[in-house]
């Protein structure tokens, strides 16, 4: 489980998360949403290390990450797998070969410990065949599934995607939902995905917080997140022309 | 500080030679074919210009030969070279960089638990300070080779006379060409220091990539020109 507590995150002299609390549980999905600029990539980019807040405690299993030494920081992320926003696979390196590097870099696993690990994880993500391609060469939704690949292939116990179906066909996208959920289950991960798609809170959304202006505004799930009165989500939500057509017809 | 953070112990030491072994490649053994031509043609022009230049009768044939050996050793191959490899490597390293960056690749190497400068840049700046001498030796030789070979095909001066001043103050030679290597080695160092600072430290997208790569090319080359300077003035006055 990761925990944080009263995260504040500055800019300068915009202040972009402010008193930011939540709990993100094992096992499950946990869904950040929000609308652009709302301060979700800033959060994770805070949990993950890559920033550091002002205020606040970020607790991975209960340790205090700020606190922690080089060493044990180090432990943390090599527990920790990320799927960004683009993917953001090595252009040098083919599909294969960015799937390796994690096992290359911290394992001392033969090459032929690491090409059956690797496989197994781009079979896991449907990925067949395409080992020998660079990332220029498959599609979005390829590239997506391969760095989810790249993200697992360390059986981390944290996962955190950013955005992971943006830019991506609502049928890929769905199958990116589920594949994150799956592959929670499976490894008993505490999976943190970023997201302002409402298909995907719809699909795999078991636990939300919703962020506004920096914010944790609302907290709950995808059963709740449409019966809500709270303004500023049923305004996030029902943004979308189909939904709020779903919803005249409910009502 | 970029520099500082990068000396710490690689995660993994196999790894970090592999990396150091294709920089050599990217930078060094890649950039030997526009060295290898800019130099033969570049001493094949200095030989045309000296002979057409020193046309008096009291002025031996050799000193053609020796004013190429001059024109090439100190200044033509280890400075002008260094330029145009800034252009060439300092803009591919920003740009590689940079892109890395604005992709977040590195986040992405970051998130794993890797020394991003250490994996990335220090390879870059160890493998351009041990090639960068070598492919200026070969400058060098090919800028003695398109003189000579100037000599030979326009007849302008005898080519043994040409060969003759190549050798003038044999004992000289030696000095001139540490001297030169010296300042390739440092200027190996600009070069990759200054583009990589300027490739990893890009923020935005395409549009700041490209401007880091002019700014990593531009800088770069107004650090060489002041450190030719100084080193000159430090090594040969």
């Amino acid at each position: 489980m990761i925990e944080v507590k009263n995260i504040d995150k500055s800019f300068g002299d915009t202040q972009v998360l402010h008193d930011v609390s939540f709990k993100f549980e094992r096992g499950k999905p946990n869904l950040v949403i929000g609308q652009s600029g709302s301060g979700k990539s800033v959060l994770i980019k805070c949990i993950v290390g890559l920033h550091t807040p002002e205020k606040g405690q970020i607790l991975y299993d209960g340790v205090d990450f700020s606190a922690m030494k080089k060493k044990e920081k180090k432990k943390i992320r090599s527990q920790i797998g990320m799927l960004f926003q683009a993917g953001a696979l090595f252009d040098s390196l083919s599909v294969i070969e960015n799937v390796i590097f994690p096992l290359k870099m911290f394992t001392k696993m033969s090459r032929a410990e690491m090409l059956d690990r690797a496989n197994f994880c781009l079979e896991r993500v449907d990925i067949i065949n395409k080992n020998n391609l660079f990332p220029s060469e498959i599609s979005g939704g390829m590239q997506k599934r391969v760095a989810i690949a790249r993200a697992i292939v360390m059986k981390p116990k944290y996962l955190f995607c950013d955005e992971p179906n943006s830019g991506l066909d609502p049928l890929t996208a769905i199958l990116i939902d589920n594949l994150i959920k799956e592959l929670t289950e499976e490894y008993n991960m505490t999976t943190v995905v970023i997201t302002h798609d409402m298909n995907s809170v719809l699909e795999i959304g078991e636990n939300i917080m919703f962020i506004y202006n920096g914010n944790n505004h609302w907290v709950g799930d995808k059963d709740s997140i449409i019966t809500t009165p709270n303004k500023e989500v049923n305004d996030f939500v029902y943004s979308s022309k189909f939904l709020k057509l779903f919803k005249e017809k409910m009502n | 500080m970029m520099l500082l953070s990068m000396f710490t112990k690689p995660e993994k030491l196999s790894v970090y030679w592999t990396r150091l072994m294709e920089e050599m490649v990217q930078l060094g053994v890649k950039s030997l074919g526009i060295v290898i031509l800019m130099s033969a043609f570049m001493g094949a022009v200095i030989v045309i210009q000296s002979a057409t230049a020193i046309d008096a009768a009291w002025i031996p044939d050799y000193t053609v030969g020796f004013t190429a050996k001059q024109s090439i050793i100190l200044e033509f191959s280890p400075t002008i070279m260094s330029l145009i490899l800034a252009g060439k490597v300092g803009s591919n390293i920003a740009s590689e960089l940079g892109s890395m960056r604005v992709t977040e690749q590195i986040d992405a190497l970051e998130i794993m638990g890797i020394n991003t400068k250490a994996y990335l840049i220090r390879p870059k700046i160890i493998a351009a300070v041990l090639i960068f001498p070598v492919v200026i030796i070969f400058s060098m030789a090919f800028g003695f080779g398109g003189g000579w070979l100037a000599a030979f095909g326009t007849g302008l001066i005898p080519e043994d006379q040409y060969i003759v001043g190549i050798q003038t103050f044999y004992d000289d030679n030696l000095w001139m060409i540490t001297y030169a290597l010296i300042k390739t080695t440092v200027f190996a160092f600009i070069i990759t220091s200054v583009s990589s600072y300027h490739g990893y430290y890009t923020s935005g997208g395409a549009l700041e990539v490209g401007k880091s790569s002019t700014n990593a090319v531009v800088y770069s080359s107004v650090l060489i020109l002041l450190a030719n300077l100084l080193l000159t003035q430090l090594l040969l006055i």
